[in-house]
């Protein structure tokens, strides 16, 4: 979708991919519903044929437990797992990203091993430090800037997931593959 | 070149642009002015582009000193300054502009000729304050920049307006069908809670319909309906994507009376179709453009 709407058209505010459709934001002074429309399927016809993206890998470092992932050993205990298993569960995994969304540069991730899911905290915290791997419900993510949230914080890692100034400002982009590599001890 | 001193930040004062486009698949919302009709009026009338980088001032406002003479208009809430509002007025210099406390209203906006000189992130001067996109609020011995980027003369005139008066007119939301009336019988107060991000409400609860979501894309002035059925207009801070049922979104025309709400208006919805949502924006649009056949 991103690439049907390369060189954003006049009138295209803003486009919010999510896991099953695109939110296209118009300017209503400049363009209608059915304008859109017929502008998306011409640029699609354009595309067909086109190879697909090149698939990328990126690997997330990641220091779990202690005071980086303040949640594991509650995690290992909702899971009936160990803390080091939790760890191994979740960095053998691949995931994808299926889009960016909610906040700067805050991947959706499809793929964590259903064994690791926990409910989120009955009360989000006020501040998860950036860079926190996180765990809430069915899904897993990391917290590209200080945030409020309310995912169980398992790990955190140093990558910059989000910088205004850099060129392009998030480190990801849907359809990559993320890994997370354990850093030292758990 | 000319600058002026920020005295006074007040509770919340920000620069701020039309906003920030084109970001949105990366999880960064517009954000801009709250009532961005209130701030192109401030920039046509001193003879900026409408787009023009201002200060937002959020019920209480600034009290600035500019190094040099300037020209400025204040529009969108009356901040007791004593001078005349909606249109563009002389400040000498080193004089002081005093802001108080907004006297009904949430918004202000003070725009000087030539705009405010702010450093471009992503292509706009806007602050998004729950992300730090853009910078943060301004505090006591924050020094700004005025620009030179007037681009006509500045308007004698005055503006009057009454496009702030009225319900919530609102078109029909993606989950439109999994609710009823309940939205339009009923008068909501704004909670306390709210902020750029979103306008909290308070009253009667609106039953979650049994419909399963999956995340999807949100946009600007969305009334999205939690767990706990209290609803929530999503305002120009916006989260980009959402999981909870939205049943109506706020016309672009009455999103300027959205950033003028504060804790404890009452609000009322009422529906509107497409139609009639676009001639009412044409409408506003001819308003403001009626800024520029001015003397």
């Amino acid at each position: 979708m991103m690439r049907v709407m390369e060189k954003r058209p006049p009138g295209i505010l803003n486009l919010h991919p999510a896991f099953t459709s695109v939110l296209v934001d118009l300017d209503p002074r400049r363009l209608t519903q059915e304008d859109v429309e017929v502008l998306i399927e011409e640029r699609l016809a354009r595309l067909e044929g086109l190879p697909p993206s090149e698939p990328r890998i990126i690997e997330i470092p990641v220091k779990y437990g202690g005071e980086s992932g303040p949640d594991l050993i509650e995690v290992a205990r909702i899971t009936g797992l160990t803390p080091a298993r939790v760890v191994e569960r979740h960095a053998a995994a691949e995931y994808r990203v299926y889009f960016l969304g909610f906040s700067p540069g805050f991947p959706y991730l499809g793929g964590m091993p259903q064994e690791l899911a926990v409910p989120r905290l009955a009360t989000p915290r006020k501040r998860v430090p950036r860079g926190s791997v996180a765990i809430g419900g069915e899904q897993t993510g990391i917290y590209p800037l200080d945030s409020p949230g309310g995912w169980r914080i398992i790990g955190r890692t140093d990558v910059t997931l989000f910088d205004a100034a850099a060129d392009p400002p998030a480190l990801l982009r849907s359809g990559d593959s993320v890994r997370f590599v354990p850093q030292g001890e758990v | 070149m000319n600058s002026l001193l920020i005295v006074e930040p007040g509770f919340q004062t920000t620069v701020q642009d039309l906003g920030r486009f084109g970001y949105a698949h990366l999880g960064v919302s517009a954000s801009g002015a709250a009532d961005a009709l209130a701030l192109r009026a401030a920039n046509l009338l001193v003879g900026n582009s409408e787009n023009a980088p201002a200060l937002e001032m959020t019920l209480t406002g600034v009290t600035v000193r500019f190094e040099r003479a300037a020209v400025i208009a204040l529009t969108g809430s009356d901040f007791g300054a004593g001078s005349p509002l909606w249109k563009a007025v002389d400040v000498s210099a080193g004089a002081l502009v005093r802001c108080g406390a907004a006297l009904s209203g949430a918004r202000g906006y003070l725009a000087v000729r030539g705009g405010i000189d702010a450093a471009m992130v992503l292509g706009s001067a806007s602050v998004h304050l729950a992300s730090g996109v853009g910078g943060r609020a301004l505090k006591a011995g924050d020094v700004l920049r005025v620009g030179d980027g007037a681009v006509r003369r500045a308007r004698s005139g005055a503006l009057s307006s009454s496009l702030y008066e009225g319900p919530l007119r609102v078109t029909a939301g993606p989950q439109a069908a999994w609710f009823g009336q309940e939205l339009f019988d009923s008068v909501y107060q704004v909670g306390e809670a709210s902020n750029r991000m979103g306008i909290r409400l308070v009253g009667t609860a609106i039953p979650s319909p049994p419909g399963r979501m999956v995340t999807e894309g949100v946009a600007l002035g969305a009334i999205q309906i939690p767990p706990d059925g209290q609803p929530i207009i999503l305002f120009v801070e916006h989260q980009t994507t959402g999981g909870y049922p939205k049943p109506a979104n706020v016309i672009s025309a009455d999103l300027c009376r959205v950033g003028q709400l504060r804790p404890r208006d009452t609000v009322r919805f009422e529906p509107v179709t497409l139609a009639k949502a676009r001639e009412l924006r044409r409408a506003q649009e001819e308003w403001i453009y009626s800024i520029l056949s001015m003397e």
